[in-house]
């Protein structure tokens, strides 16, 4: 099969999928018991108030109107509005998402970066002591669950030492003071806020392209062409890393694309933690109080961040490795 | 032509349908089969120091759950004391353990219950989640992989399409939005989790039964009019095993943690104590601000040593499977 029908396919493979997603929360959101409107409407309210505020979030059409309803909005990117704050749901989408993917970005990067070059070094002194101890750090890192970690950090560095923040983004009362987004990132006090939540995610991140590479960079040595570079008397620096590590690199790249997709989904329990206002601990809120246009509006966003990504990495493989036939 | 027929059929009789009568001896034949198998697993998983000490630590969990009621000094969501205003309780008791006068080992929580009970009872949920999960998703996923692999085409795309979509849900989240539409309940955490988790298993055990299909010994117990599940269950599944309990352990270690941070957002079961809704009440209480490391510290240790437990024996078990790891 060729590339371009290749593409195509996925494509439409990707569509699907997110109709699916959408799909599936119309039905769950509709199972849920309790009348969520109930978090908005207060007893005061006369009853002709009540049925204008059911009308006006068109809880009352039959549910095949509401589906198709709930499709056409989806494709124009309208969540509708939240019970709880009657804001639209893309405006706090699009208020907590970025705070969400600072943080990712930061852990996944120092992540990356250090995880990368331990594997390669663990696979290198293959047997040593130094790759047993890393080894079994990445695996205890992958053990530990992170809100625990984080909560451990909190304690000793928040609570015991006061080096650290104990909650959120930016320390009480300057909340005001930014003039944007960009503006608040590059202030100390957003850095100070930011360094636990991002080393915590960091440190467990880091166990899974440490392995990765490890092992791939075992494979790669046992080729021949390690022994030709021997051979021509290259330094073992120089083999090391731009020979064997770069060639042992490609499983690690679209391992990446898919894992930074699990991260934003992921992001929940350590927003949590920290107080981080980010979209996953919006959505965990928007659960326990019942707002469920916001519930399934961030659902959606985390969902597709995931399928969106796992489509990259598959056109990614393809052209980095041309080796990989399509079908 | 039919002599060679005859003659392999004559090698292959054991792999026959036999008529009733048979049936006893067909079904010891199937349970002596797994035995050995299993047996021959078991044999190279305790080689190893690590798996070993993994298995102590998990079989010790499970002694505490079941002696639970006989180790722990109280129950473990009964006040143990009224505070001067009433039942609302703001303060906890020091523990024992730290030379305290108390007859609590642990301390108590801020709403007055016993925290060593409490650890020793959140055994049971863990283990009741981390096993009922795992042996459902390694099981149903194992299923599903052996008959997409081995039947192919469109029931293949089907199963498959399937596992696609699931893997587009993040786990996480995914798991709060169903149990927030279930109700928050431990039987209904395990079956989110296990709604989500096959999938990884279906993954791995259909690209091995699609290798499977194509050897000799699988073609040939076809020629001799093998039934599918006959060939699925005989042949196919005894060489799965290995992956199928490496993700079982996996799959074990993974519920553990899931329903450790549920619980710990507030999505817990109020009826059953866990370790994930200890530390969620401790969270609530301010008990890291207060440095009440006596609450949140026993709970976390013993998630991550029967985690680690159950990543380690997957990985024994990985050894098993890819022999290129040794």
């Amino acid at each position: 099969m060729g590339k371009a029908s290749f593409v195509v396919r996925r494509t439409l493979q990707l569509l699907v999928t997110l109709w699916a997603v959408g799909t599936v929360l119309f039905g769950l959101f509709r199972l849920m018991p309790g009348d969520p409107t109930s978090y908005v409407i207060s007893s005061q309210m006369t009853q002709e108030a009540r049925q204008e505020l059911i009308e006006s979030y068109g809880l009352n059409d039959p549910l095949h109107v509401q589906y198709i309803r709930f499709l056409e909005n989806l494709v124009q990117l309208n969540f509708g509005q939240s019970f709880h704050s009657n804001q639209p749901v893309t405006d706090i989408i699009a208020t907590y998402m970025p705070n969400t993917l600072v943080l990712m970005l930061t852990a996944f990067i120092v992540a990356y970066a250090l995880g990368i070059t331990l594997g390669v070094l663990s696979g290198w002194y293959r047997g040593s002591r130094f790759e047993r101890s890393t080894v079994i750090t990445a695996l205890t890192a992958r053990s530990v669950p992170t809100f625990y970690v984080g909560l451990i950090v909190l304690w000793i560095f928040g609570a015991e030492l006061g080096w650290i923040p104990m909650s959120g983004m930016t320390s009480l009362g300057t909340g005001g003071q930014y003039s944007g987004f960009l503006d608040m990132v590059f202030t100390v006090d957003f850095l100070r806020h930011l360094i636990a939540p991002a080393a915590v995610l960091g440190f467990y991140y880091m166990g899974y392209p440490l392995l990765i590479m490890r092992t791939s960079m075992l494979e790669v040595l046992s080729e021949d062409f390690i022994d030709v570079c021997r051979a021509k008397g290259l330094k073992e620096r120089t083999i090391m890393f731009k020979h064997a590590a770069r060639n042992a690199l490609l499983p690690i790249i679209t391992a990446a694309a898919i894992a930074l997709g699990y991260a934003v989904g992921g992001s929940v329990l350590i927003e949590t933690v920290f107080a981080w206002p980010g979209i996953g601990r919006e959505m965990v809120r928007a659960v326990l109080r019942r707002d469920f246009p916001v519930a399934q509006g961030t659902f959606i966003v985390l969902a597709s961040t995931i399928i969106f990504l796992n489509f990259i990495a598959d056109l990614a493989y393809g052209y980095l490795d041309p080796r990989v036939t399509y079908d | 032509m039919a002599q060679e027929e005859q003659s392999s059929r004559s090698i292959y009789t054991d792999l026959d349908d036999g008529g009733s009568d048979e049936e006893i001896d067909k079904w010891q034949r199937t349970f002596r089969l797994w035995r050995e198998t299993l047996k021959e697993h078991w044999g190279m998983l305790t080689d190893e120091l690590s798996v070993k000490l993994s298995m102590l630590t998990v079989g010790g969990f499970v002694l505490i759950a079941i002696f639970a009621p006989f180790i722990a000094t109280h129950q473990p969501l009964q006040r143990q004391y009224q505070g001067e205003a009433g039942i609302i309780i703001e303060d906890w008791v020091e523990p024992s353990l730290l030379g305290a006068d108390t007859e609590y080992l642990l301390g108590t929580t801020a709403e007055g219950f016993d925290i060593f009970s409490q650890l020793i009872y959140g055994t049971r949920a863990a283990l009741l989640v981390g096993l009922v999960a795992a042996f459902f998703t390694a099981g149903i996923g194992t299923l599903v992989g052996l008959v997409a692999g081995y039947y192919g085409g469109k029931i293949d795309d089907a199963l498959m399409r399937i596992v696609d979509f699931l893997y587009g849900m993040p786990l996480l989240p995914t798991v709060i939005v169903l149990v927030a539409v279930l109700g928050p309940d431990l039987w209904n955490i395990i079956l989110a989790l296990i709604i989500l988790q096959w999938r990884s298993t279906a993954r791995v055990i259909r690209s091995q039964s699609l290798s499977l299909r194509e050897r000799p010994f699988v073609k040939a117990a076809e020629v001799a009019g093998a039934g599918d599940w006959h060939i699925i269950s005989r042949h196919l599944a005894p060489n799965v095993l290995p992956m199928t309990f490496l993700y079982g352990s996996f799959g074990i270690a993974w519920a553990i943690l899931a329903e450790a941070g549920i619980s710990f957002i507030g999505l817990g079961d109020p009826n059953t104590v866990s370790w994930g809704t200890m530390l969620q009440a401790s969270r609530a209480y301010s008990a890291l601000s207060f440095g009440a490391w006596w609450w949140f510290v026993p709970p976390g240790i013993c998630i991550g040593l029967l985690v680690i437990s159950g990543f380690l024996i997957g990985r024994g078990y990985e050894d098993i499977t890819n022999p290129k790891l040794q």
